[in-house]
């Protein structure tokens, strides 16, 4: 029924895991892609595809946090529902567990759902107002079937509100009677009703303010340790990905172009999409003084990518090579992947060479 | 005088259930010309409540304006309507966070921009369009003459946001209110816009209220922070003086919580600082200290005794009974 991890046909662009690591990854996805087509006309023919997400491959190892970052309309969003099924992928592998879950059936997918959370960016509009508390958090559990009976039922809600620390007698209360804070608390509690080993979590503190934002931060670092979840943290905020990822990948216009561990990313980027992402975030500290490297123009449109690497047009190190040839992802460092030609290079005329240095 | 200066302001909103909220709640502050203030704080804090009390936008009512806001020694809530239409856009302009729902998507650029310039200053239609093509050539956007005769929704977020700058420095105001300008723009679109509104600041010498939330942005484009928490301020300072040291426990609260980049390399990635708890609800008087409910120092004197804004060093404000000691103790 499953299958195993040896049968994936190969892909020159899927980062290999780095040697010497045990067991298997709990999600795998392999060059996943979600083309949306664009219909026009009075008889609604297909005129051309949206490549939202065009070739994407990582993997997310048990209690890992993976960050996906990138600006919007990268394809982040997409890969995060594109492997929560919520619509069909068009091509590419989702393996969790060893089990693909792409091609699943509906009725086959059912029992998969409860093993992967979700919590998506806006908590006023992702619970029902007309439900209680109680009812939000028990109809996860009612449809997975997880409780014995009534009383069991009660007794996990219970559980899920201390889970997530929010006062058990809050049950009866209404999404409407919580602050935007404690509504994401809610939303988090649903995505773990299931108990699930992977929470998606799409831009999941983004519309919360700062005081919040890191409570929710630090509550959902607390679930990691205490439950072993995976996250998959998807989210354009590069300092809170910083401050609570294990590794991040990197996309632009539906295709990772860097994937590293936090400490490589964020100290030595191997990609100039990334190096200039970084440099765009402004710092809260007055009078710091840093090379900033404004990229000129927009993301081009993902109806018609620009030809070879998709980012030469912003690229601000571009040669011939790049409106060509597409780069495919190598490895630049242990564990790190960047797709890139400058790599191509001799040291010395690359850039992006340098390692992580320590700050003084 | 100051440019603008804002006396005791105080905007209240009559509930439908016969309340009032306190959204803005006796601020004052003031804004020298060609000086960057930036006011931040969470959301309800009053900020944007300000701006647009400012600037006469608020409904009345259910809006109730109190206390004074001069503009050039004249108080702007005492002129009529007609003579306020005089001065928005013209001698203040305001940009906006949205830059999708702030262009109206029916008109081409150059009518927008050149609207003010008709009304305010009087130019003909092909002057008008003229200086519109000057304007998005100042605010860098490529091919001025072909985009002026385009459609909002022809240009990306980040060029629309280039156009709302257009349109509110097209009358050479005194003075910008910028409403989160860069909230919905992508980093990389956010540093050109950062960058533009700088230069322009050199270029064209207007005083700019920006308000904000995000301390990063802050940091790069303030001059002074003023710091808001339910509907007072309750911090000021020159920005380098408020990031170094911060004297109120909310502002200290508010650093303290957010992540810095670069937390990985020097291993300083530990737990953030929360604030526990919420922000208190303005329709009911508070009591004592806006934040003395959140405070970790809070004490029997705060919940009763509502602190006086005091100069806790040169040039630098907070409202709170202990920072003197605090900053004495360290």
């Amino acid at each position: 029924m499953s299958m195993t991890m040896g049968t994936h046909p190969a892909h020159a662009t899927a980062p290999k895991r780095p040697p010497g690591r045990g067991g298997r990854p709990l999600l795998e996805v392999n060059d996943l892609k979600k083309h949306f087509p664009i219909k026009a006309g009075f008889f609604g023919g297909t005129t051309g595809h949206v490549y939202a997400v065009d070739g994407v491959s990582f993997h997310i190892d048990k209690g890992e946090t993976l960050s996906l970052v990138g600006e919007s309309g990268c394809g982040k969003s997409t890969v995060g529902k594109a492997l929560l099924r919520l619509f069909p992928p068009t091509a590419g592998q989702v393996v969790l567990d060893g089990q693909r879950i792409d091609d699943l059936s509906q009725a086959k997918l059912r029992p998969m759902r409860r093993r992967v959370g979700v919590v998506f960016q806006d908590p006023f509009s992702s619970l029902n107002p007309r439900m209680r508390v109680k009812d939000l958090l028990a109809e996860p559990i009612r449809n997975f079937g997880l409780a014995k009976n009534s009383a069991d039922l009660d007794e996990r809600v219970a559980r899920l509100m201390d889970t997530v620390r929010l006062p058990r007698d809050a049950v009866n209360r209404w999404p409407h009677e919580f602050s935007g804070g404690q509504r994401q608390r809610i939303c988090i509690a649903r995505a773990l009703a299931g108990e699930p080993d992977l929470i998606v979590c799409d831009e999941a503190v983004s519309a919360l303010d700062v005081s919040v934002k890191a409570q929710i931060v630090n509550l959902l670092q607390d679930l990691q340790k205490e439950l072993g979840l995976a996250l998959l943290f998807i989210s354009h905020d590069l300092a809170i990905v910083e401050h609570m990822t294990h590794r991040v990948a990197v996309m632009y216009l539906g295709k990772i172009v860097e994937i590293a561990p936090r400490r490589e990313l964020f100290g030595a980027p191997k990609h100039p999409y990334t190096e200039a992402l970084l440099s765009a975030v402004p710092v809260p500290e007055p009078g710091s003084a840093r090379q900033r490297i404004v990229l000129t123009g927009d993301v081009p449109s993902p109806i018609n990518p620009p030809s070879g690497c998709r980012f030469h047009t912003r690229c601000p190190y571009a040669f011939d090579r790049c409106k060509v040839d597409e780069p495919k992802l190598q490895q630049t460092a242990p564990g790190q992947w960047a797709a890139c030609h400058l790599h191509d290079l001799p040291a010395e005329r690359n850039p992006l060479a340098r390692g992580v240095s320590m700050p003084v | 005088m100051a440019l603008l200066e804002v006396e005791n302001l105080q905007t209240h909103f009559r509930t439908p259930d016969g309340g009032v909220n306190r959204a803005v709640d006796g601020l004052t502050f003031s804004v020298e010309a060609g000086e960057t203030v930036a006011i931040v704080g969470e959301s309800g804090c009053g900020k944007s409540v300000t701006s647009m009390s400012i600037l006469r936008l608020i409904p009345e009512p259910p809006g109730q304006l109190a206390g004074s806001i001069r503009f050039e020694g004249r108080d702007l809530l005492k002129l009529s309507e007609r003579e306020m239409r005089d001065i928005r856009g013209n001698e203040i302009s305001m940009i906006f966070q949205e830059p999708m729902t702030s262009l109206n998507p029916v008109l081409s650029i150059g009518q927008q921009i050149g609207e003010a310039l008709r009304l305010h200053q009087g130019l003909s239609k092909s002057q008008a369009e003229a200086k519109a093509v000057e304007m998005l050539t100042l605010v860098g956007i490529p091919a001025p003459a072909k985009r002026v005769k385009e459609y909002p929704h022809q240009l990306s977020g980040g060029m629309r946001q280039r156009v709302m700058i257009a349109i509110a420095l097209a009358c050479n105001p005194k003075l910008l209110i910028a409403d989160e300008p860069t909230t919905a723009l992508d980093v990389t679109i956010q540093a050109q816009i950062l960058d533009l509104m700088r230069d322009l600041k050199h270029r064209v010498g207007a005083a700019i209220v920006l308000i904000t939330h995000d301390l990063g942005v802050v940091a790069e484009v303030a001059e002074r922070v003023i710091v808001m928490y339910a509907g007072r301020k309750v911090e000021e300072a020159r920005v380098e003086e408020l990031f170094r040291a911060p004297k109120h426990p909310y502002t200290q609260g508010l650093l303290g919580a957010v992540p810095k980049l670069g937390s990985s390399l020097d291993g300083t990635t530990e737990r953030l600082a929360e604030i526990p708890g919420l922000v208190p609800s303005l329709k009911q008087k508070i009591q004592g200290c806006v934040f003395a409910s959140r405070c970790p120092h809070a004490t029997e004197l705060c919940r009763e005794v509502p602190p006086a804004l005091e100069e806790k060093a040169p040039r630098h404000v907070a409202a709170c009974h202990y920072a003197v000691k605090e900053a004495v103790a360290a």
